[in-house]
């Protein structure tokens, strides 16, 4: 693992964006999440590691109520953003996930154009007020997500008619578009080449100086690379979480050394 | 499965790749029969569907050609028109049977002056070549133009059925000495007139437009009433079932809990689907005729009874096209922050219009080609007045539909409509085939590829 860089470890910022206390989620009656306490930093790259079905997508998806859309997902615990319950009955998902953002592992582009891409998640939280205020935006988010260069010609051309690489840059500037606080990626590159993987992990650590962003990852070199905090995750449970570099130089709990070494996993 | 073998495998080591071993000549052959029974069952499917439209064809396409004798007619003001005012409703006074004999003596006339040999046919039997149908359009002529009594004017008239059957080889001099309806010097008669090129055989377009007409002369029975009653079944069917079926499906899809109520309804639409249409029928008759007070024959009970049979067809295909969506599209638009409704008419039905248009229009055309329940609500009436306009009440009027047409049309006695009901089913596969066509064109058009 010569290609580490494990520099700028520097966590200025210590304020915490997200805190999670005790949750639990059940799928029916297997038990996925089992207490898990974490603080997630604002302006933070965070990542989630451990092997498959750890609970870490499952966590990420806790972070904006994507688990709600599973009938037979239970949560229990309780988590804050800014302080405020998200799972309070008076929250209104809709307006969470306005500011909580997500890329998923595979691009999933909507079927339109590229314009319409970017802009649809603007257009229906009313961010912008006249089609000039939207180009704008369109134009930021594709630039934050470092596309726009690449389709600022062909901007009514369809998104899925994009290459992978481009169209999962295509959905960050999606994410970007609506200005969230943060960010969740679930594994964002598995799909991608070494080449527009590298573009992605340019780009988390570009869009660290606005959003705290999360994501997960199969890849340790990956999260060696663009975190400052790494959370691992064994069997439904949070092992170990602390400053990137002290997780893959000096981890505290056995586990998390056998899967950094590539004995469990 | 089958291919494990007990005890060590044996393997032929060292044996040569251009011969095959036992085994594999095996499995080759397994695979050689399985294709063969493949090709057997397509190959006997088609047949069949060759057999059975070429047997239709041969019967029915002789209904879109009609024998017609064209000749001139003087509308002779003392028969038609006692009073001599061109009063339209006095001269209304006047039956039909004064107009036959009006065109029986100008039939006469017309083959004397053309000089044609009628030996051996009598007078009357010159007149009977004429269909009945004749003297009421004639009528129907004058007294909508008063203006053309006193004038010559020339009149294409059906010939009768057997005429008709005769130039189309049903009749035969054998079976018209046996006929009591035709004789073998009225045959004679017609070929000389098709000679002389006043017994012609145009394109029949009374029989696409024309109502029905009874057994007495089956030459002027047309499919006019039964296509106006599908065309008006079919737009209310779709004005019923579309919204109903695809609100039914959205729901049931994207917003019903997943419980027990919820199963129980979506097992029951999966057993509706699979209800005898009859009993539908019952059904109609039961509610919309006896309780509702709706009348009887009418497209509107006519539709309102298909649609409770195509609802869960539309349901059903409906619900597989949303569920057809892509997953990441769904996760796409609720992790921007989309609601369930910006979910379902931004995303989803956009991406699913052309599985639900398609499944519509198949549920339509299978709703067109229903009987069964017709039958039950009177349907198949013998209707020979069209329905008045869509928005005059039509759709309240008595109406047939094209394939009760059919049936009524195979169980009536005269000859001549075993052709008419062969080319009443062919109008109707005519009419399936441009809905399926009309459903490949939507779905071609419609598609979106991600």
């Amino acid at each position: 693992m010569n290609d580490m860089r494990l520099v700028e470890r520097d966590v200025s910022n210590r304020q915490a964006k997200i805190e999670a206390r005790g949750v639990q989620v059940h799928y029916g009656e297997k038990h996925a999440l089992k207490d898990v306490d974490v603080a997630i930093l604002d302006r933070t790259v965070t990542a989630f590691i451990g092997p498959s079905g750890c609970g870490k997508s499952t966590f990420l998806r806790c972070l904006n109520r994507m688990n709600d859309t599973v009938a037979s997902a239970k949560v229990a615990g309780r988590i804050t953003l800014d302080g405020q319950d998200i799972y309070d009955p008076r929250i209104d998902p809709v307006q969470l996930r306005a500011k909580v953002g997500m890329v998923f592992q595979k691009p999933n582009p909507f079927p339109k154009s590229i314009y319409e891409n970017v802009a649809y998640g603007p257009k229906i939280h009313g961010l912008a007020r006249s089609k000039a205020e939207l180009d704008e935006i369109v134009e930021t988010s594709l630039k934050k997500a470092a596309l726009w260069n690449e389709v600022k010609d062909r901007l009514a051309a369809p998104g899925t008619g994009l290459s992978g690489g481009q169209q999962q840059r295509l959905c960050i500037a999606r994410a970007v578009a609506t200005a969230p606080e943060v960010l969740l990626m679930d594994e964002p590159c598995s799909a991608l080449d070494p080449i527009a993987t590298a573009q992605v992990e340019e780009l988390i650590d570009e869009l660290r100086s606005q959003f705290s962003v999360v994501i997960v990852t199969h890849s340790m070199q990956q999260a060696a690379r663009v975190s400052q905090k790494t959370a691992f995750f064994h069997l439904g449970s949070l092992v170990e979480y602390g400053e990137t570099g002290q997780i893959f130089t000096t981890p505290q709990d056995p586990r998390t050394e056998a899967y950094i070494t590539g004995r469990i996993g | 499965m089958t291919d494990v073998t007990a005890g060590a495998p044996e393997r032929a080591r060292g044996g040569s790749l251009l011969e095959g071993s036992a085994r594999t000549k095996r499995r080759r052959a397994r695979e050689w029969r399985m294709k063969a029974y493949g090709i057997g069952a397509i190959v006997l499917s088609l047949a069949t569907l060759f057999v059975m439209l070429a047997t239709i064809l041969m019967d029915g396409v002789s209904a879109f050609r009609q024998a017609t004798i064209t000749f001139p007619v003087t509308v002779d003001a003392v028969i038609v028109d006692k009073a001599g005012n061109r009063n339209p409703e006095e001269m209304a006074k006047v039956t039909t049977i004064g107009y036959k004999r009006l065109l029986s003596q100008a039939f006469v006339a017309h083959l004397a002056a053309e000089g044609i040999d009628t030996a051996g046919v009598p007078e009357k039997d010159l007149g009977d070549m004429l269909s009945d149908d004749g003297p009421a359009r004639l009528r129907d002529r004058v007294l909508a133009d008063p203006s053309l009594v006193g004038q010559v004017v020339e009149v294409s008239v059906y010939a009768t059925g057997r005429i008709d059957g005769y130039l189309k080889g049903r009749v035969t001099r054998a079976t018209a000495e046996r006929d009591t309806n035709v004789t073998p010097e009225q045959l004679d008669l017609a070929d000389n007139l098709v000679a002389a090129g006043i017994l012609t055989m145009p394109f029949n377009w009374g029989f696409l437009t024309g109502p029905d007409a009874s057994d007495l002369r089956p030459e002027a029975s047309g499919l006019g009433v039964a296509i106006i009653g599908s065309l008006y079944m079919m737009v209310l069917v779709a004005i019923f079932t579309v919204p109903v079926g695809v609100a039914a499906s959205i729901y049931l899809e994207e917003f019903a809990p997943k419980n027990r109520l919820t199963d129980l309804i979506e097992v029951n639409i999966s057993n509706l689907a699979a209800v005898p249409s009859i009993v539908f029928g019952i059904l109609g008759l039961a509610i919309f005729i006896n309780f509702m007070g709706l009348p009887q024959s009418s497209s509107l009970v006519g539709a309102l009874v298909i649609s409770l049979m195509t609802l869960p067809t539309i349901i059903i295909a409906t619900r597989a096209a949303i569920r057809a969506v892509p997953p990441s599209i769904r996760e796409a638009a609720l992790g921007i922050g989309a609601s369930k409704m910006q979910l379902v008419f931004h995303h989803v039905l956009p991406l699913a219009m052309p599985g639900i248009m398609t499944g519509t229009i198949l549920g339509l055309a299978s709703a067109l080609g229903e009987t069964a329940p017709l039958l039950l609500i009177g349907m198949v009436a013998f209707v020979t007045n069209y329905p008045a306009g869509p928005f005059e009440g039509g759709v309240m009027d008595p109406a047939t539909a094209l394939p009760v047409q059919v049936y009524s049309w195979a169980s009536r006695s005269d000859p001549a409509f075993i052709e008419r009901s062969s080319g009443a089913i062919i109008v109707l596969l005519v009419f399936l085939v441009i809905m399926n066509v009309a459903a490949i064109l939507l779905r071609r058009r419609f598609e979106r590829r991600w």
